[in-house]
């Protein structure tokens, strides 16, 4: 099962037309969280919110992640071995209030945590390979991070 | 007595992030946590939660309610430090721990790799600390010692 998920803020109907265009192409379902989009998609099935516990359900059973370029999927991805095709919103086409999914979308890719699309031909090629996950990685936060934020709450007492 | 750390954000990324920083000091202090979704509180089951009232740019008014909310949440727990990763609801509780004299700290969410977030630089002209997660980003005032996926 490939799923795709869009955050829980606002929709982003370019990424489920683009997936419903491929959709017929490939032999596996694909199910879409897709808040209130105007686009009503024929090949994909959707679901609505998902509150985050059941979120992770749904999550566990995907054997790949097509996603916005938002950092909770971007971890939930990283943290359970799954492979992740990133598709960034686009602040000029209306999709977010800025452009920092493209600046997400190309330090994920730097690091080569994750697979970026940034178009139809893209994502389709993606999707017609075999991905494997690029990275995974553990419960928390650099130990560096975790020990300073410490250090500075203990500091003064 | 046990110190206390209250933690907030918004639900999605910052709250996801949050959790990564926020979960291993649950060992050195007592945690209050608050998010913007009830739902989120099964993900620290356990814990102490608090509903946080939400609010965008799209209903930025909100705002005026979610400050009283924390501020009132702030002045019933008594935290010694206040951490945020974002966005609005968590710069408004920094705010608000900032008038009580609470030690706050902001961490810019990792998703601002080219420059601070807008809440973040805003949130740089009060609270006592300030983390991006990007070196490059990293000033005398602006700390960096790593980042959420650790």
């Amino acid at each position: 099962m490939i799923f795709v998920t869009i955050g829980t803020q606002i929709p982003f109907d370019r990424l489920i037309e683009t997936l419903d265009r491929i959709a017929p192409e490939l032999d596996e379902e694909i199910y879409a969280q897709v808040l209130k989009g105007k686009y009503k998609p024929k090949h994909i099935k959707t679901l609505d919110f998902i509150a985050p516990d059941e979120f992770e359900k749904v999550f566990q059973q995907a054997r790949l992640v097509v996603a916005h370029a938002g950092m909770g999927t971007i971890l939930s991805s990283l943290y359970n071995s799954k492979p992740l095709i990133i598709f960034p919103r686009i602040a000029a086409l209306g999709e977010h209030r800025n452009e920092h999914q493209n600046a997400t979308a190309q330090m994920i890719k730097k690091k080569n945590y994750a697979y970026v699309a940034t178009n139809e031909e893209e994502l389709r090629e993606l999707l017609h390979q075999d991905l494997r996950p690029l990275k995974s990685i553990g419960e928390f936060a650099s130990e560096s991070l975790v020990k300073s934020v410490k250090d500075y709450i203990d500091l003064f007492v | 007595m046990n110190r206390k750390v209250l933690v907030i954000a918004s639900i999605g990324g910052h709250w996801v992030q949050l959790l990564r920083i926020a979960r291993p000091l649950e060992d050195h202090y007592e945690m209050i946590y608050l998010c913007t979704h009830p739902k989120c509180a099964k993900m620290v089951e356990g814990q102490k939660y608090y509903l946080a009232t939400d609010f965008s740019r799209s209903d930025a008014w909100k705002l005026i309610p979610a400050f009283f909310r924390q501020l009132r949440i702030i002045w019933k727990e008594k935290p010694d430090a206040i951490i945020t990763t974002g966005a609005g609801p968590g710069l408004v509780c920094v705010f608000a721990g900032w008038l009580l004299r609470k030690k706050t700290i902001w961490i810019d969410s990792i998703a601002n790799a080219n420059h601070m977030s807008l809440s973040g630089r805003i949130a740089a002209l009060f609270v006592s600390r300030v983390y991006t997660q990007h070196q490059h980003l990293a000033t005398d005032k602006i700390h960096y010692a790593g980042d959420i996926f650790g």
